[in-house]
């Protein structure tokens, strides 16, 4: 798996290969609520586990998966700035 | 004095935001697919769940094609009011700064509040006096405004010490932008315009855009 960090350049090397076969590339974002953000979300989850008999968890956060075919990999992170995340609450994360 | 309520689909409180509007001058429904705002003195953008709230709450309605045209009409200093999904809807295109989380207690929440104006010098507030307070329902789950870093002359609305559910940071209700044409609230002054309803203090936020419009029409 090749990670790609938010407003970082350039393409995943899986995606160029798939582009050059013209298969289009299967691209996947993941969006977190920002560090230091209250995550009321992860919390419950986190509070959740102990009660199940799971221990030992920590730092739970919960955020969204928006799965892709894109033609142009390349616009993918204006994608995330305009409509996909929240800048100002959330952090993306562009994996293919 | 000529209100434009916009609807989208999942809009809910179109028609109390009308019943309100109504109440001060003439207000007519502008449909979300129609970038025609026929000319109205004022926009309200108003609650309820616009296009399913998917993705984020307001996130998919700032783009649809009226938002094209509102975003111009605040720009040219047109008024708009921005109520609860409104009020996302607004942070979402810009029109006003931070951002709407979920609350802390992650639940959808519906009770009356006490808000407090801490701006009185605003085209929203204008009948209110300094540290009046406005006895108002509340009803979300996605309340919690964030702006790190905010002009606190920004801030119009407070919820009252003890009032505030929904974790905003210094119990913020509402905000303008820098320009003070645009404003937005989580609390539903639509909904507190009747003595039915228990309280009318909801009405003198629309009565206050009138009498700006009035009296900027008058000095023109």
């Amino acid at each position: 798996m090749t990670l790609l960090r938010a407003g970082g350049a350039g393409i995943p090397a899986s995606a160029r290969a798939s582009s050059s076969l013209g298969v289009v590339p299967r691209v996947q974002v993941l969006i977190r609520p920002k560090s230091g953000i209250l995550d009321p979300q992860g919390k419950a989850v986190e509070r959740a586990l102990p009660a199940l008999g799971f221990d030992g968890v920590s730092n739970v956060h919960v955020g969204r998966l928006v799965e892709l075919d894109v033609e142009d990999v390349s616009q993918v992170d204006a994608m995330c700035e305009r409509l996909l995340a929240n800048t100002l609450i959330e952090d993306y994360e562009i994996v293919s | 004095m000529k209100f434009g309520v916009l609807q989208f689909p999942g809009s809910c409180d179109d028609r109390d935001a009308v019943e309100a509007c109504a109440r001060v001058g003439d207000a007519v429904l502008l449909w979300h697919a129609d970038r025609d705002l026929h000319g109205v003195d004022a926009v309200v953008v108003p609650g309820g769940f616009s296009y399913g709230d998917y993705l984020r709450a307001g996130a998919i309605a700032r783009f649809s094609p009226v938002m094209e045209s509102v975003i111009e009409f605040a720009n040219d200093g047109g008024l708009v009011l921005g109520i609860c999904n409104g009020f996302q809807v607004l942070t979402e295109a810009g029109l006003l700064p931070g951002a709407l989380l979920p609350n802390t207690g992650r639940r959808f929440v519906c009770r009356q509040v006490d808000l407090e104006v801490v701006d009185a010098d605003t085209p929203f507030t204008n009948l209110c006096a300094p540290g009046e307070r406005l006895s108002i329902p509340a009803k979300h789950q996605t309340g919690r405004y964030h702006a790190p870093g905010l002009d606190p002359a920004l801030v119009v609305v407070r919820y009252a010490a003890g009032h505030c559910f929904n974790g905003s940071q210094d119990d913020i209700a509402g905000v303008r932008n820098a320009r003070g044409n645009v404003f937005g609230l989580m609390p539903h002054p639509e909904h507190a315009v009747d003595p039915l309803t228990g309280s009318v203090d909801g009405l003198r936020i629309f009565e206050s855009m009138a009498a700006h419009v009035g009296a900027a029409h008058v000095a023109v």
